[in-house]
């Protein structure tokens, strides 16, 4: 789960970490007496407009502007609040901006890159900070890797004081920034692991012109699994920057993502649900999404997965394929049956059931009396469905 | 013979009086016979499967009393992580966790407390597994497989299920069928697998299926290239699936490898293994392989 840039310094300020701040904006009203308020409280006389979406690249993308006085600020603000934000991470219709944050300008001497994430190969997780800050970072791995310095943190004890004294000498940091920045990754570390966070990433983190250490631009990312004991995490969730059948195949207990081909697809297992998409497209077609049904595909998943999958327009045949290992294939095909006869379905459906009983199930498909078309092999299912579409 | 679990298994189950617990060691007890026991706090003293096997309250009581040395565990996710610590403070051989969504931090604890132990944990997240015959442990369908002798390793349940019905149709049976669980943290990788298969004199070819996400498929298959002399056959979920809207750059940064299926299966094909592009060439490319071994 995402947050906005907003929410993530709240949560950074609740521990203890130093943040360029600034004031939120819903409203085009409210712009002026925001700006106004950003420059008593922050005692500033420049500002930054920053566009609250979750996808990154926003500065690139125009979602992000310095403005030197407040006229600029004004006119930055009105501008970017309400736009349809194009970045290289949204979609081609970009995403509208619902909200700005109106910011404090900071006057920067240094940027640093600063994250926390799980290392899969090692089980735990890793600190990574870097001098070349507020650049495209995946450059920096790849072309100059030493410039990212990692430190492997031990699940019992925790980030330890000298391994962030570590991180901070490595970003070449003296006196009181050494100070503030070791400070600042032991509280990193623990806002991190409190708040469940898969991923924590401060980039850039800045040393101001007036020596203070800084988180400038946050992101986070939270582990779905722990959200039952974040209640604060759950709180922050934003639907309208989440795709809204998604939304409603979440609410169903539906695993749903939206593709741009027009073979819809309904699979139980996400990896045979993948295997199912990648043959579709061997085979000539383009699968409109994925769909893991889950293990008991039942009469409710499967009208559900209709719904979901048909509320996508594009979507011109669907295949079904099933695999029935604990649940037996003459139940699920008894309950697509009841399915596809209570909604009223207008495309081809090519339905494929292995497992348990998978000969009554075939024989339950063919004599009954809604239209299906059985297919026996995951091959022979994949190529009828895209002759339906190519037809 | 098999890898890891055989018809000599003495298997408990965790969580064995709620729902999927009891069902499911049910069948794994009507499919071998050897559930022994099963543990839940509080209901030590009463039996459960229609009592058919005992419960005890704790992992140690139910190692001391019926000597067991396989736990699968079914509990539910906030409690799951300490299942598994109980079961290797209880000196279990193998602990298989299926259940689904433990919170990640929860499994850094337990992969850290799990070093200096000597329990294998298979899972979280994972069908368990499944020796044709012998034994099953976890949620694989007993029926869909025979006794044989090809390996199966996979990160997936359902493609699992799909590669043992393709390998019995081209009349291969199993050795061993294990599902490792897709999650993020997890006790035995693909390499672990990759070694017991090949020591294990009763399998002669092993089937690895893999999904985008993760750099393990790249490390086994450079183990395969170094150690491995038995045929592989391999394949990719995930060819189709888009590139995530990602998050930062982290994630990126810390493998430094490209975890697309493409970058995946071209690695695999030059460490010689034979990696299908369709999920439905699994059966017909092992049979193919091992003809060619044959000849």
């Amino acid at each position: 789960m995402k947050i906005h840039e907003y929410q993530a310094k709240e949560l950074l300020k609740k521990f203890n970490i130093p943040i360029q701040d600034g004031i939120v904006v819903e409203e085009k009203g409210q712009i002026e007496a925001a700006i106004d308020q950003v420059a008593s409280q922050f005692n500033t006389t420049q500002f930054v407009i920053k566009a609250q979406i979750h996808a990154g690249g926003r500065g690139k993308g125009g979602g992000v502007k310095f403005c030197p006085t407040r006229e600029s600020a004004i006119e930055h603000a009105n501008n970017i609040l309400g736009m349809q934000l194009i970045t290289h991470q949204t979609t081609a219709e970009g995403q509208k901006v619902n909200k700005i944050m109106v910011a404090e300008a900071l006057d920067i001497e240094k940027e640093f890159y600063v994250a926390i994430t799980l290392d899969r190969s090692t089980g735990q997780n890793v600190f990574m900070v870097s001098t070349e800050g507020g650049v495209e970072i995946e450059e920096v791995a790849e072309s100059n890797p030493d410039a990212i310095q990692k430190v492997w943190v031990e699940a019992s004890t925790g980030l330890l004081p000298f391994q962030a004294r570590q991180l901070a000498y490595a970003l070449g940091l003296e006196g009181q920034q050494f100070k503030q920045a070791s400070k600042l990754f032991m509280n990193l570390y623990t806002c991190y692991v409190k708040s469940d966070a898969s991923i924590a990433e401060v980039n850039p983190l800045v040393v101001t012109t007036q020596g203070n250490v800084v988180a400038l631009d946050a992101k986070f990312n939270f582990d779905t699994n722990a959200l039952y004991r974040q209640k604060d995490i759950v709180a922050m969730r934003d639907l309208e920057e989440e795709d809204p059948t998604e939304v409603e195949a979440d609410k169903f207990n539906l695993n749903y993502i939206k593709l741009d081909g027009n073979v819809g697809c309904m699979v139980n297992g996400a990896g045979l649900a993948m295997g199912t998409m990648d043959i579709i497209k061997l085979k000539g077609g383009e699968p409109a999404n994925f769909l893991d049904v889950g293990g008991g595909a039942n009469v409710d998943t499967v009208k559900n997965g209709f719904k979901i999958i048909l509320s996508d327009k594009n979507v011109k045949a669907v295949l079904i394929n099933i695999f029935g290992g604990i649940v037996r294939c003459d139940r699920v095909a008894n309950g697509i049956i009841q399915a596809v006869s209570e909604l009223d379905l207008n495309v081809p459906i090519v339905v494929r059931l292995a497992g348990t009983n998978a000969d009554i199930a075939k024989e339950l498909l063919e004599n009954s009396d809604v239209e299906l078309i059985a297919a026996e092999s995951l091959e022979e299912a994949a190529e009828k469905v895209v002759a339906q579409v190519t037809a | 013979m098999s890898i890891l679990i055989n018809k000599d298994s003495k298997i408990i189950v965790q969580g064995i009086t709620g729902t999927e617990g009891s069902f499911h060691a049910g069948q794994c007890l009507d499919y071998a016979g050897n559930v022994v026991g099963g543990v839940t706090p509080g209901k030590g003293g009463q039996t459960a499967l229609d009592g058919r096997v005992p419960v005890f309250n704790t992992c140690r009581e139910a190692r001391a009393k019926v000597g067991a040395n396989v736990s699968l565990i079914f509990v539910p996710p906030a409690f799951a992580a300490d299942a598994i610590m109980e079961a290797a403070d209880a000196g279990i051989e193998l602990a298989v966790c299926i259940t689904e969504g433990i919170p990640v931090d929860d499994m850094v604890k337990v992969y850290e407390y799990l070093e200096n132990k000597t329990t294998r944990l298979v899972g979280p997240n994972c069908p368990g597994l499944l020796t044709p015959g012998e034994a099953k442990v976890g949620i694989m369908p007993g029926f869909i497989a025979k006794p044989g002798r090809i390996g199966v390793i996979s990160k997936s349940g359902t493609l699992t299920y799909e590669a043992v019905h393709q390998l019995c149709a081209e009349g291969m049976g199993q050795s061993t069928c294990v599902g490792i669980g897709g999650d993020p943290i997890i006790g035995t990788k693909m390499i672990d697998l990759l070694q017991l298969f090949q020591e294990d004199p009763d399998t002669d070819a092993i089937v690895m299926i893999g999904e985008i996400g993760g750099s393990m498929e790249i490390e086994a298959a450079e183990y395969v290239k170094a150690h491995i002399t038995k045929p592989v056959v391999g394949f990719i979920a995930g060819q189709t699936a888009p590139e995530g809207r990602r998050m930062g750059h982290a994630g990126a940064i810390v493998s430094g490898a490209d975890e697309s299926a493409a970058a995946k299966m071209a690695v695999m094909r030059s460490c010689g293994i034979n990696v299908v592009d369709s999920p439905s060439e699994i059966g017909k490319t092992m049979k193919a392989a091992l003809a060619k071994v044959a000849a």
